[in-house]
């Protein structure tokens, strides 16, 4: 018996496949600066589709796992647009973006709304107000439909990153 | 989902900058859309700015109704009330960039 907790947690209810994902607009976080964003806005000028990686918050070592994993994947030189959104302010993003180089943008939602919006959002335990999102990876098409998804069921829970590519059908160079 | 088009005015701010508030307030007298981009507190972290305004303070406005850039608050000001307030030249409104 191992001699630590997994937890368990509740069913995730994501958008389904073939569903429109909600739309929502919030600071998008780059390397530069930050504006307002919709998550449409980013479809319309992506070519092919677009991929919404939800982390638990900047500074957890979930979230800097994540990234860096999709940083050594090259999964930003893909054929699919990679954006990621956590519960953490723009400068949090920010700072997290220049210390670590991870070549992403981030949208910045430190109410946590948009993650409850797709259903992937975890209450903290022992941090009381504090919410933020599941490991969950959202993959949409250019009309906003959702192709595929993965969402984290145990806490912590990572993906299995190469059954994760083969699932989400991405086209990673290799 | 909807999408509109990109606000022609982007206004590059830093949050709670006094400067950047009173080019905030001018915009909003005159009611103009734009695009806010925030920057870090840090000149040196202003990449963006230095590269489209050729300074590393803010405020910024880039406009591309009229194709001007223009940095410090009083010239924007003066800029934005004489492009788009009462008595305002029709250049703007001819889209008549250079």
């Amino acid at each position: 018996m191992p001699e630590f907790d997994v937890v368990e947690l509740p069913a995730a209810t994501p958008p389904a496949t073939g569903e429109e994902a909600p739309d929502f607009t919030r600071p998008l976080v780059t390397d530069e600066f930050w504006e307002d964003r919709s998550l449409s806005s980013l479809l319309a000028e992506s070519e092919g589709r677009t991929i919404l990686v939800f982390t638990p918050m900047i500074g957890s070592f979930p979230g800097t796992y994540v990234w860096e994993e999709l940083a050594e994947r090259n999964w930003d030189e893909g054929v699919d647009r990679v954006v990621g959104i956590t519960a953490a302010t723009p400068y949090a993003v920010s700072s997290f973006l220049d210390g670590t180089g991870v070549p992403f943008s981030i949208f910045a939602d430190p109410a946590n709304d948009v993650a409850d919006r797709y259903g992937v959002a975890h209450d903290l335990d022992g941090m009381t107000g504090i919410s933020e999102p599941r490991p969950a990876f959202v993959v949409l098409e250019a009309d906003g439909t959702v192709a595929a998804s993965w969402v984290a069921s145990e806490w912590p829970e990572f993906p299995e990153y190469d059954e994760l590519e083969t699932q989400l059908g991405l086209e990673t160079p290799s | 989902m909807g999408e509109s088009t990109d606000p022609p005015i982007t206004f590059y701010r830093l949050q709670a900058c006094p400067y950047c508030e009173r080019v905030t307030h001018t915009l909003n007298d005159l009611d103009l859309e734009y695009r806010s981009r925030f920057v870090e507190p840090l000149h040196s972290k202003r990449d963006i700015v230095k590269r489209v305004a050729g300074v590393r303070t803010v405020p910024v406005i880039v406009d591309d109704n009229t194709g001007v850039t223009m940095a410090e608050s009083a010239n924007v000001v003066d800029y934005l009330e004489s492009t788009y307030g009462d008595g305002a030249t029709s250049e703007a409104d001819a889209g008549g960039a250079d």
